[in-house]
């Protein structure tokens, strides 16, 4: 009898509270204005992006040898440059590779983070000393100082290698938090109950671990992304970044700052959509945050 | 409330057939319709935690509410503290002295709080501030209730109540801060700063639930004492039912947020008239019991609040419900004695049938494991444990790092499970019970001793034959919450160890299947997570994901303690249904000796690290030999009043020593009861020797104490 003691026992009463993690997370973000606006804006963004150049009447080299330096008119929507090119296809070309830049670095710097983090908690011992001495070495080195070192062995690379180089500059912190939440996690009866049932480490780590600290990942991945953006900018302006022919939001931000005041149009276009850009991709992080993490839940 | 009990008769009823012995003497506080809802927030449902409760209690008497999580229990003392959150809704009335609290503003209801009426909580440290020490913690609540006392005058109070809740050398003690106590200490403080300004109401929400039992035994003396000192009325809230038994002078027994039965203690006890009592009281497992009856589970779970059935709340679960159960909620009546009314359409029934919880529940009696019948000495051995020890180092300093003492977790352990044997490992937390499971669970080398698992021994093993080991090895956890991963889906947390172990796939979804209808679960609720269960529910998928490989050692940490008692029960005969019919051995690590005197073979009672008494159970319960076994056995309160009253509790004096400084000699001297009465000269024996693990009664082949003086005459 005790057998079949709670078998009609099986309740709906829990279902209502928790209709699945994921699809009342879904319905918790799109409650926030913050995320919903932050999301309008990004995929507002990619779609100008890659839909713009291919309305652009104009082609990417294409120069206009009758307007150079033109202000933004009907045939040239954000003006020209200085040799007579056109601006709104540069910075939509520009706006497409600072997305992917930011993305793909953001991803890299949580898989990096994450797989240092996870290991060296989940070990601890040697292999945490080794781990987090690399990550205090990473973290103390000074950035531009390396950039500069490094910058003519990687000019010529394209852009990826300089996607994992900005992913190199960025993983140290969120690493350490992983690191941190692997301490906590590890002693959870489930991944106890894993590691006596014989589950491997490795294993406990990609299918225990990470996935329960995932959340934590998203968000942090979401802040990444501008982090990164406004690094790449940065790296850019300063000609360590992204070389020509391709062009970033930052080497045309770079390009433009030395001529904003007297033709304002070759500046203010990209800088602009950086700032959007960057504002809507930290709402989003913001909202992420708030929903996700229990702390900050308010009852109202 | 329904509606029969609130007209003007049945109210006066209810008045009259409270009233005490004394008669006229007012009640000094009287909840009457009391009802608290909390509002539904974005996308939850709004629920009505209490649903009309009427008590009342005067001086000096102390009143008992009994229910399992969610009953409402707690939620209603609360309210009458003033101090649920501002959102929850809260009707009916509550009175302290005749006056009306309901509505009354924080400021007034603040004065009122600790002056008239004072709260012990379950968790202590809450209630305390870390960054003041206790004696100005409880200065200050003499103070704000008196505000002319002078600062030198209050603090001269805090010793005497300090020393009135029996904290030693309170002088000195005062200064020191809630973080340097332990558990029982502070509840001590906590009850100290609620009879600081001699309050008319002690309310106690499950003041004990959190301390174990020897600790429970000095809280449940303080409270006594207290209430004997000021005169209060105390109100105890509980899911225990042998704390209340011999405590309390009237219980209440609430469920879904309502009262089912009340009475005086003898009444609700002996004289059961309401089926949910009956199977709570039918649920615990008695320590007062020789032979093993199965447990009487009760099915189901309770209601969900927000959404209660029609009738009876109880109705989907009880066993003797009819259809006129489901007609409409039944009324508080009485039934039999004075004061005594119970909630069932059926009481009546029961009353002239005078029918028993066995007659009530259907309980089949579990199967005996052929095993058994086999003389111990020639079953196999599935795990010895020999002379195992971990110490762990105590390290202090924050930059250099050193050695400043060792921590004895487990300090020499031996002892064997044969084949379809239940070795319970009891002892109070912190005495190196958790450690031994680990040390013994991880199958690597241990710092001492050796641990052998079916005949391989720890530590030697290739890995090849660890991973296989581990098949015949599984473990169980405590917390039905935490041992499954909350992301997987119950089939994948079922399915791990057999992918682990390289199961062929369509091999798997029928184990897991199987495994299902094995440990009582619906085979279609795979697909969830583990987070719609219920706590007896997940224990149960945390079952079926440790026999899936069909091990031969289950090893069970706490199995039971985070469950209520009536989902517990349920649990508890499914392991022993499990053991009889798969063969299984157990090694079940618990705090609870009723428990293990239920489902054990054999016990062995640890303390600081050490065996202090192992043998089977028949022997260790009917006749303890070691002072500490006698002690922990005396300090379980047993549900039943008649007995309780009557029985002698041994309560040991101070907390567990410091595990890095073991007493010298016996390491329980420092608490010895025996210890305390021996002469001078016996006592250096004590202190200075060891007292080695070995046989002591003529008689009792399997029953070894380590106690130089262990009792041999046959009582308890
Ligand atoms: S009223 Fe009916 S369902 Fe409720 S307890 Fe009594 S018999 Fe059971
Ligand atoms: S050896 Fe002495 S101190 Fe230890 S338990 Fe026995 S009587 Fe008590």
């Amino acid at each position: 009898m005790s057998l079949s003691a709670e078998r009609e026992a099986t309740t709906s009463e829990a279902a209502a509270e928790i209709s699945g993690r994921w699809s009342s997370l879904a319905k918790e973000l799109l409650a926030t204005r913050r995320v919903v606006i932050g999301l309008a804006i990004i995929l507002g963004l990619i779609a100008m992006a890659w839909i713009g150049p291919m309305l652009s009447p104009w082609g990417f080299d294409e120069r206009d040898f009758t307007a150079f330096r033109s202000p933004p008119t009907a045939d040239h929507w954000f003006g020209t440059g200085n040799t007579g090119r056109d601006v709104f296809h540069m910075t939509m070309v520009g706006l497409q590779k600072s997305i992917l830049i930011g993305l793909c670095a953001a991803l890299f710097t949580t898989v990096i983070a994450a797989l240092v983090g996870a290991f060296a908690g989940y070990y601890l011992g040697f292999t945490d000393r080794a781990l987090m001495w690399v990550t205090d070495l990473f973290l103390v080195l000074p950035q531009f100082l390396i950039l500069a070192i490094l910058y003519p062995v990687l000019r010529d690379q394209g852009w990826l290698v300089f996607v994992l180089l900005l992913a190199c500059l960025m993983w140290m912190v969120t690493a350490k938090m992983v690191r941190g939440m692997t301490i906590s996690l590890k002693e959870r009866e489930y991944v106890l109950a894993a590691r006596y049932m014989g589950v491997s480490h490795g294993r406990i780590i990609l299918r225990h671990i990470l996935p329960n600290m995932s959340s934590l990942l998203i968000v942090d991945a979401t802040i990444n992304v501008s982090s990164a953006i406004i690094l790449e900018t940065a790296l850019s302006y300063f000609g360590f970044g992204i070389q020509p022919p391709d062009v970033t939001l930052g080497s045309l931000i770079a390009e433009g700052s030395r001529q904003a005041l007297a033709f304002p149009w070759t500046f203010w276009f990209c800088t602009g959509l950086l700032i959007v850009l960057v504002l809507a991709v930290n709402l989003v992080g913001d909202g992420l945050r708030d929903a996700l993490d229990p702390h900050s839940k308010s009852r109202t | 409330m329904s509606a029969t009990s609130g007209t003007a008769a049945a109210e006066q009823e209810q008045t009259g057939a409270a009233r005490g012995p004394d008669g006229v003497e007012p009640p000094v506080l009287e909840v009457r319709d009391l009802e608290v809802s909390f509002p539904g927030g974005r996308g939850n449902a709004g629920v009505t935690a209490v649903r009309g409760v009427s008590y009342e209690v005067r001086r000096g008497e102390i009143l008992g509410i009994v229910g399992e999580s969610g009953s409402g229990k707690s939620v209603s003392s609360l309210a009458a503290i003033g101090l649920l959150p501002d959102y929850a809704q809260v009707k009916g009335s509550i009175r302290l002295h005749g006056e009306e609290l309901l509505g009354l503003d924080d400021r007034t209801m603040a004065r009122k709080r600790g002056h008239a009426i004072s709260m012990v909580f379950q968790d202590p440290l809450s209630g305390l501030t870390p960054v003041y020490t206790v004696g100005d913690q409880v200065a200050e609540a003499v103070r704000v209730h008196n505000p002319q006392i002078s600062r030198a005058a209050a603090h001269k109070r805090a010793v005497e109540l300090l020393t009135l809740v029996g904290i030693p050398d309170a002088e000195r003690r005062q200064r020191s801060f809630p973080h340097e106590f332990s558990g029982g200490m502070r509840q001590r403080v906590m009850i100290a700063i609620a009879i600081a300004n001699d309050p008319d109401v002690i309310i106690c929400d499950e003041p004990t639930t959190a301390l174990d039992v020897t600790i429970q035994a000095q809280i449940l003396e303080v409270l006594k004492a207290a209430q004997r000192e000021t005169g209060a009325a105390i109100v105890m809230i509980t899911h225990d039912l042998g704390v209340v038994a011999g405590l309390v002078d009237r219980v209440q027994v609430m469920y879904a947020g309502r009262l089912v039965e009340t009475g005086t203690v003898d009444d609700v006890y002996y004289r059961t008239r309401m089926p949910y009592t009956m199977g709570l009281l039918g649920s615990v497992p008695r320590l007062d019991q020789d032979e093993k009856s199965p447990l009487i589970p009760i099915k189901g779970n309770p209601p969900s609040l927000t959404d209660m059935p029609p009738g009876c709340p109880f109705a989907p679960r009880c066993p003797i419900a009819v259809e006129a159960c489901d007609a409409g909620e039944p009324p508080l009546e009485q039934v039999g004695g004075e004061g005594h009314r119970a909630a069932c359409i059926r009481a009546g029934e029961i009353e002239s049938n005078s029918w028993t919880a066995h007659d009530v529940y259907p309980v089949s009696e579990i199967a005996h494991d052929p095993v058994s019948q086999v003389p111990r000495e020639d079953r196999g051995t599935v795990l010895r444990v020999e002379g195992l020890a971990k110490h762990h180092p105590l390290m202090r300093g924050a930059l250099f790092k050193r050695r400043v003492g060792t921590v004895y977790a487990v300090d020499g352990l031996s002892f064997d499970i044969r084949e379809g044997e239940t070795l319970g490992l009891v002892g109070e937390s912190g005495c190196g019970k958790s450690s031994t499971l680990m040390e013994i669970l991880s199958l690597d080398k241990p710092q001492q001793g050796t641990v052998e698992v079916l005949g391989k021994e720890s530590g030697r093993l290739s890995n090849r034959e660890r991973f296989d080991v581990r098949r015949d090895v599984q473990v169980v956890f405590q917390d039905p919450m935490s041992s499954l991963d909350p992301r997987m889906r119950v089939f994948e947390i079922i399915a791990e160890p057999l992918r682990t172990h390289g199961y062929a796939k369509d091999r798997i979804r029928s184990r897991v299947l199987e495994l299902m209808e094995l440990v009582g679960l619906d085979g279609s609720a795979v697909t969830r997570s583990p987070a719609e269960f219920s706590g007896g529910q997940r224990q149960r998928i945390g079952i079926a994901r440790a026999l899936a490989l069909e091990p031969k050692l289950l090893v069970l940490d706490e199995p039971v303690s985070a469950l209520d008692v009536s989902i517990q029960a349920g649990v508890i005969n499914l392991l022993e249904e499990l053991k009889a019919r798969l063969g299984l051995s157990y090694l079940f690590v618990a705090h609870d000796l009723s428990v293990v005197r239920h489902i054990a073979d054999r016990v062995a009672v640890m303390y600081l690290g050490k065996i202090v008494e192992i043998g089977d159970v028949q022997s260790i319960y009917r006749r303890p030999t070691h002072p500490y076994t006698k002690a922990l056995l005396s300090a379980i309160p047993l549900p039943d009043p008649e007995k309780e009253r009557r029985r002698e509790h041994i309560v040991l004096q101070g907390d567990l020593p410091n595990p890095a400084d073991p007493p010298s000699g016996c390491r329980f001297r420092t608490r010895c009861q025996k210890f305390a009465v021996l002469s001078e000269d016996d006592r250096s024996a004590c202190r200075e020797r060891e007292p080695e693990l070995r046989h002591r009664v003529e008689g009792a082949a399997d029953q070894a104490a380590a106690c130089h003086y262990a009792d041999t005459e046959g009582s308890r």
